[in-house]
């Protein structure tokens, strides 16, 4: 019996991810008294995995899932479940996995949880702890069918270096046509990716402007940051959709999260209360942002980023 | 061209969250109820299908009776048909099965749903009810064009977005970006006394699979108190988070 665990690759290359699947899936198979083993679909240098912990790698290159189809992707999981009789996948989510997990449930039989943020509490029931009410809560479920897959919440285990000697084997697969056809891939060019970040740099109405955030930017290119805002700033349309942080935009869990100009509605702060640490500017004192922050500037944004900016270019050197 | 869309029946996103009977329940009392805000971007959207291209548009949940208030201002906002699902909504497979069943009975040719609801934020049952019914799934979805039987569909992937063609019938998982902020339908007098005599099915479950059961909710703890820093001294806050919380 073993734990499957995928290892999520971009181009070939891993995605950050990844390492944490691998860290989460080794721990738990040896609690669960299974053998871990890798999943890579078209990855270049898969012996990068064995530093997390994984010895065995099943290696599949096949360029007709070079471009993602949620039914060609869970087809090909499921085959190579099945052949090393495994009783649980693991992920980590992201877009593809969100998007094929639960093709993977039904077409294997599963039962299947996301926004897993911890091992299991229990394996009799198998029981997991998972976000709800996003992030306002969290709760145990217990996953009943004998197959089971997680995929587990970005950030909420950690990557665990645990270098071992592995192999790696090619394993052939014939997979089902994508039920979809890419057309057009379109890449945000020069921007840190805000799931991937390990500090986001994000600010509120407190801006006052769109036209104000050359020195969110300037902090966040400074730190190799990612750049977010609230609902009311991309609503506004001072800044895109896609960089709208919260309860009904992204779910982000960074290592640091700046809130500038943010009061820090319940809405908000339910979409980045994951990360580790927590910094706060604003105006106002009473600022609920202050709540959820670990760090907090009582001061006005247009004064006190500059000087941080200034500092941070001092750290750095 | 048939239209399902899924309609969410969650807590208003101000809600403060409480659990009751020895944390074993959502506590919904004094809670308001609205419709998902993914959902709400997705029948934005199918709104446009019914008016610019004719397409004929249900919206559907499963819930007992006192969702209808929901199905209602989905009904205000433009669809033109409701059924409701009269059950509890156990797990996400349990609804995605009972959907799937209308869905396919109903001959529809685009399921949409929102990309997850705020309350139990599976993001499972647009999927799983794309695989029950075996047509194509595409999720998190911020556009979409019907030509025919050909849809295209521009998804948001890590770090950028990916735009797809499929066949009808497809499922897709809608959410903000879908349509504009200032897109979303609020439902006027007149859509509300028009809702009261558009129909509304109830039909009862179909099987009873799933595959999770929810045994105990928990908050999250507490902070422990800010660290403040004066405004005089700002480099304090970096030395805090460098040599400190060794963030930097």
């Amino acid at each position: 019996m073993s734990v499957l665990i995928y290892a999520e690759s971009w181009n070939g290359k891993f995605k950050k991810t990844s390492f944490e699947a691998i860290s989460y899936g080794v721990d738990l198979a040896s609690k669960m008294d299974s053998e871990a083993i890798a999943l890579t679909i078209n990855a270049e240098s898969v012996e990068e995995l064995y530093k997390y912990g994984v010895a065995k790698v099943i290696s599949v290159k096949n360029d007709s899932l070079k471009s993602f189809a949620t039914n060609s992707f869970a087809g090909v999981v499921k085959e190579v479940a099945d052949s090393i009789s495994a009783h649980t996948i693991v992920m980590l989510a992201s877009s593809n996995v969100n998007s094929f997990a639960p093709s993977l449930s039904i077409e294997w039989d599963a039962s299947l949880a996301t926004g897993v943020i911890a091992e299991p509490a229990s394996f009799e029931p198998f029981t997991v702890n998972r976000k709800v009410f996003s992030n306002k809560a969290h709760a145990d479920v217990v996953l009943s069918k004998e197959n089971k897959v997680l995929v587990v919440a970005q950030n909420s285990f950690g990557v665990i270096e645990n270098e071992v000697s592995g192999s790696s084997e090619e394993f052939n697969v014939s997979p089902s046509d994508g039920n979809v056809s890419v057309e057009s891939t379109e890449m945000a060019s020069g921007k840190v990716n805000l799931m991937d970040a390990e500090i986001v740099v994000s600010a509120g109405r407190g801006m006052k402007s769109g036209d104000n955030w050359a020195m969110i930017e300037e902090m966040a290119d400074l730190l190799g940051a990612g750049t977010a805002c609230s609902k009311p700033v991309s609503d506004i349309g001072w800044r895109s959709h896609e960089e709208h942080v919260g309860q009904t935009g992204k779910n982000i869990a960074p290592n640091l999260y700046f809130a500038i100009g943010i009061s820090g509605a319940i809405q908000h702060v339910a979409g980045v209360n994951s990360s580790k640490v927590i910094v706060a500017i604003n105006t106002d004192e009473e600022a609920p942002i202050f709540k959820a922050a670990d760090y907090g500037i009582v001061g006005d944004a247009f004064k006190v980023v500059p000087e941080l900016i200034e500092k941070i270019r001092t750290l750095k050197g | 061209m048939k239209v399902l869309v899924c309609i969410g029946h969650v807590p208003d996103t101000t809600s403060k969250i409480n659990f009751a009977n020895n944390d074993t329940e959502f506590d919904s009392n004094g809670i308001q109820y609205v419709i998902n805000p993914h959902d709400e971007f997705t029948l934005a959207r199918a709104m446009f299908l019914k008016e610019k291209q004719g397409a004929s548009l249900t919206v559907v949940n499963v819930g007992p009776s006192t969702t209808e208030t929901t199905l209602r201002k989905s009904l205000a906002i433009g669809a033109d048909n409701a059924i409701r699902i009269n059950a509890e909504p156990k797990d996400s497979l349990f609804v995605a099965q009972q959907i799937a069943k209308v869905a396919k009975d109903g001959a529809y040719d685009l399921v949409m749903a929102g990309k997850e609801s705020i309350d139990y934020n599976g993001g499972m049952v647009p999927g799983l009810m794309a695989s029950i019914l075996g047509v194509p799934f595409v999720n998190a979805v911020v556009g979409v064009d019907v030509d025919g039987d050909k849809i295209s569909v521009t998804r948001e992937i890590d770090g950028g977005k990916e735009t797809v063609s499929a066949t009808l019938p497809v499922v897709i998982a809608g959410q903000k970006g879908l349509v504009k902020e200032e897109e979303l339908r609020i439902p006027n007098m007149r859509g509300i006394m028009m809702a009261r005599k558009k129909p509304l099915t109830v039909v009862e479950p179909d099987g009873d699979f799933t595959m999770t059961e929810f045994v105990k909710f928990e908050k999250p703890e507490v902070k422990s108190a800010c660290k403040m820093v004066s405004a005089d001294n700002v480099g304090e806050l970096i030395d805090l988070l460098h040599n400190e919380a060794k963030a930097i």
